[in-house]
């Protein structure tokens, strides 16, 4: 396969990732206006998680989904112990979740040492597929094919449930959604611990690819950080358009500017808040 | 030459018509009061022409000179004050020194990162001159988080005061007062000398009136009525607004 | 009373490595003075101009790689000094012209931005910084020929540009413009109603800010004699943020105070505790959540409360600090 097809093949796939892992940024942060700088540590700890489970003989789904869990009970008691206590101060939410994220940092590295742990392929996703002519890593394609089905399901749940219209409600007008009647310190615990668990499993299914090692969490951050800004907060079309965007612009940049790969990064959301703070689709400014 | 026209002023927020072609000429040392319900677009007709809001159409005049483009930065210069109708202070400032930054504002002095602030003594007795004249003089050293709310009412008028303003918008400066403190800021209020003049937002008509010479009448962003007080307070229109349609 | 406390203090510092035993604590000093100039300088925008920012880093590490790579060019101090500030300045200049842009939160996330692009050039651009392997540099400078080779005589040559700082500071926060600044952090609106120019006085607090940024990243260089991309990670400008913080912003005290106790917690704990990252986090979370104004203002409410029960019974003591909380 071309370099090039191979380089979108995978800036598909880090879209994928990127989408499962923003999304619960967006969301967070649109809703409840907390730049949850912790997200990056739900990532990791999800994937350091998904090694002690498989580990002990879970297979890769059931790991998935469990390491996710326990990153949305870690991120139910960081929401309700600590992000509660500080109610509309950006500036101490911004601090607090940086200070957690050092010390999941460390616990990590205490609990799973210092080295790269792989995670395996699971055994049905491994090998090529033929499609249209071209071979394919199956997984790569399975990655971006959870990441449409999570987006659609995420969408359903915005657009179509009662939960979804309080969430959206909320990111538009969060005052007015008191008002109305909507338990919003309810709906703020649930909505975190949703976008912990997203990043939690998406530090799983990225595992394969990625593997799992100290300095993750610091890799991942920026990069959700850039999508949010990029696709707008609170905005799932946002988060879904800014994670291919990203994706591509990260392989890409990477392969055709290898000493500026940063600089091609965080130029576009450097751009876009200058220019256009809602960013692509969001609905509020940063 | 009025002192302060609008001409034609209009404001959208998405599609709403918050300010709808506005009419408005206030001569050199009269009285206006600007009456209307709840959400009429006082204040904001209030901040378009102190340039928080820039216009949609339309024209600001003060002293025959067009304001409507002059950044909101410069217009204090030009000879406008206002006070809020949320108490917009420092809070965690003398009272002195809240009115040593309203005094600064117009001065050179306010870029030097070289002199110390509260040695200079002929700005520390102006701002004791200005808070004598609102009455608070007495408390110039406290700070600002220990005054009582009617006192930091008369300190926005003293902020407003100290710049030597030609015309002064006051938004609701009654609100929330006891009677007493009403009659305090009114007294206060009516001494204001005629080489400045006065624009009033405010809803307790009781205070205002005894003070308005002329009113106008808002209603859904437009000037629905203006006249003297006599003319206003007879017109049967004013009760329908006032009471619902 | 203040003027002794300070004057005792300074004259403590002044004379530290006569009476700090081992090199290895002198050093500490060293680090802990550059470090207190590098947060008085992110004070001046977190704590006076209420702009929090998260990239300072960036222009620590502007000043630091500039001064390397000139130096490295084969010039003399006085040329390298003064370029690696203007650099840095220039650089300030376009952070702010940037930043500026975004107010509350979109400034934080645009500092971000700025300070990761920089991050990356220093990280990924190796031919122009040697990336992660940092660049060295021979030596350190000879101000008026005398040597800064020993921990005692660079101790000395920091202290003076400490006191440079301070004296720079002092002097900024009771001035005219250091009180317009303070004004734009409390009320924005009311300054530009007032007649000052509130973007105006930003930029030029984000100069000031960026000159003393970049005279501790030179300082810091000269201390290394070394200078590398974790000069200017995220977490060099969280590390930052986190002394003017915990030392309280608003204050003079509160950074030095601030740098002082994370350098501390850095080195010496690190010598004791093996997780000393994770005491730097929880160090941060306690701080913000039980002491927002931060430990100088915190401990001074604390000793508030203290005197005024020994003085008149734990009665007083809730009546006389209700005033504080009645904002």
């Amino acid at each position: 396969m071309s370099l090039w097809l191979l380089l979108a093949v995978n800036s598909i796939t880090l879209g994928g990732l990127l989408f499962l892992l923003s999304a619960g940024f967006s969301l967070i942060f649109g809703l409840m206006r907390i730049p949850n700088l912790t997200h990056g540590s739900f990532f990791m700890l999800g994937a350091y998680l998904s090694t002690s489970l498989i580990a002990r003989g879970l297979d890769f789904w059931t790991a998935a989904v469990l390491s996710g869990l326990g990153v949305a009970v870690f991120g139910g008691i960081v929401e309700r112990l600590i992000l509660r206590r500080l109610p509309g101060a950006e500036l101490a939410q911004v601090l607090v979740t940086l200070g957690l994220s050092f010390m999941v940092a460390d616990v990590c590295l205490m609990v799973w040492t210092g080295d790269p742990i792989r995670i395996d392929t699971p055994s049905a996703l491994r090998g090529t597929t033929s499609v249209l002519g071209l071979d394919f890593p199956r997984y790569r394609l399975a990655v971006s094919l959870v990441a449409v089905v999570f987006a659609a399901g995420l969408w359903a749940l915005l657009e179509r449930t009662r939960l979804g219209a309080m969430i959206r409600a909320g990111v538009d007008d969060p005052s007015m959604a008191r008002v109305v009647g909507i338990r919003v310190s309810r709906l703020f615990t649930i909505v975190f611990c949703l976008g912990a668990w997203l990043a939690g499993f998406a530090g799983v299914i990225g595992g394969p690819i990625l593997s799992v090692y100290p300095g993750l969490d610091a890799e991942m951050l920026p990069l959700a950080l850039v999508v949010v800004i990029l696709g707008g907060s609170g905005s799932l079309l946002g988060s879904f358009v800014g994670s291919f965007i990203v994706g591509f612009l990260y392989n890409f940049g990477q392969a055709m500017f290898p000493e500026l790969a940063y600089v091609v990064l965080f130029l576009p959301m450097l751009i876009v808040l200058v220019v256009r703070p809602r960013g692509l689709f969001g609905r509020q400014a940063a | 030459m009025s002192a302060l026209a609008v001409r034609g002023l209009e404001k959208h927020f998405g599609g709403l018509r918050v300010t709808a072609a506005v009419d408005l000429a206030v001569e050199a040392g009269e009285r206006r009061l600007i009456i209307g319900p709840n959400g009429a677009g006082k204040t904001t007709l209030f901040n378009l022409i102190t340039g928080e809001l820039r216009p949609d159409h339309g024209a600001i005049t003060l002293f025959g000179a067009d304001i409507t483009r002059v950044p909101a930065r410069r217009r204090a210069h030009l000879g406008i004050g206002r006070t809020y109708q949320i108490i917009t202070l420092f809070p965690r400032d003398t009272l002195s020194h809240n009115v040593m930054l309203s005094l600064l504002a117009l001065m050179p002095l306010r870029w030097s990162p070289f002199v110390r602030l509260d040695r200079q003594t002929a700005l520390v007795a102006a701002a004791r001159a200005v808070l004598t004249r609102v009455g608070l003089d007495h408390l110039a050293e406290r700070p600002l988080t220990q005054t009582s709310y009617g006192e930091r009412r008369r300190v926005e008028i003293a902020m407003a005061l100290a710049q030597n303003p030609r015309v002064l918008l006051l938004d609701e400066p009654f609100a929330g007062l006891s009677i007493e403190e009403r009659r305090d800021v009114l007294a206060l209020v009516t001494g204001i000398p005629r080489d400045v003049t006065i624009v009033m937002i405010e809803h307790d008509m009781d205070v205002a009136l005894d003070f308005a010479e002329r009113i106008s009448v808002l209603h859904f962003g437009e000037v629905v009525m203006e006249g003297t007080r006599t003319e206003v307070v007879a017109h049967p229109r004013t009760r329908e607004i006032y009471l619902g349609e | 009373m203040k003027r002794l406390a300070i004057v005792a203090a300074l004259a403590v510092l002044a004379t530290l490595p006569l009476w700090v035993r081992g090199t290895f604590y002198v050093n500490i000093a060293s680090q802990i003075l550059l470090y207190a100039i590098f947060a008085l300088g992110v004070n001046v925008l977190a704590g006076y101009a209420g702009l929090v920012s998260l990239g300072h880093a960036g222009l620590f590490g502007v000043a630091a790689y500039t001064g390397a790579k000139i130096l490295t060019g084969g010039y003399g101090h006085v040329v390298v000094d003064t370029a690696a500030l203007a650099v840095t300045v220039a650089a300030a200049a376009v952070f702010a012209m940037l930043a500026l842009r975004g107010t509350g939160l979109g400034f934080v996330m645009i500092t971000v931005a700025l300070g990761q692009i920089v991050w990356g050039v220093a990280y990924r651009w190796i031919s122009l910084t040697n990336g992660d392997n940092g660049i060295s540099i021979t030596g350190r400078p000879r101000p008026f020929g005398l040597s800064l080779a020993s921990p005692h005589s660079f101790y000395w040559a920091t202290f003076v540009v400490f006191l440079t700082a301070i004296l720079s500071m002092a002097v900024f926060v009771a001035s005219p413009f250091g009180a317009s600044v303070r004004g734009t952090r409390d009320q924005p609106r009311r300054m530009t109603a007032l007649g000052y120019h509130v973007w105006m006085i930003r930029f030029v607090a984000f100069l000031f800010s960026g000159w003393w940024s970049g005279v501790a990243g030179l300082l810091y260089l000269y201390y290394n004699e070394f200078v590398s991309p974790q000069a200017v990670a995220l977490t060099a400008s969280a590390e930052a943020l986190l002394m003017v913080i915990a030392g309280g912003t608003g204050t003079l005290l509160g950074p030095i105070v601030g740098a002082a106790l994370v350098v501390v917690i850095k080195n010496v704990a690190s010598a004791y505790i093996e997780r000393w990252n994770f005491v730097l986090g929880a160090v941060f979370v306690i701080i913000v959540v039980f002491m927002p104004d931060g430990l100088v203002p915190g401990v001074a409410r604390l000793a508030r409360r203290v005197s005024v029960v020994l003085r008149s019974g734990p009665r007083m003591a809730t009546t006389a600090t209700r005033d504080e909380t009645s904002r």
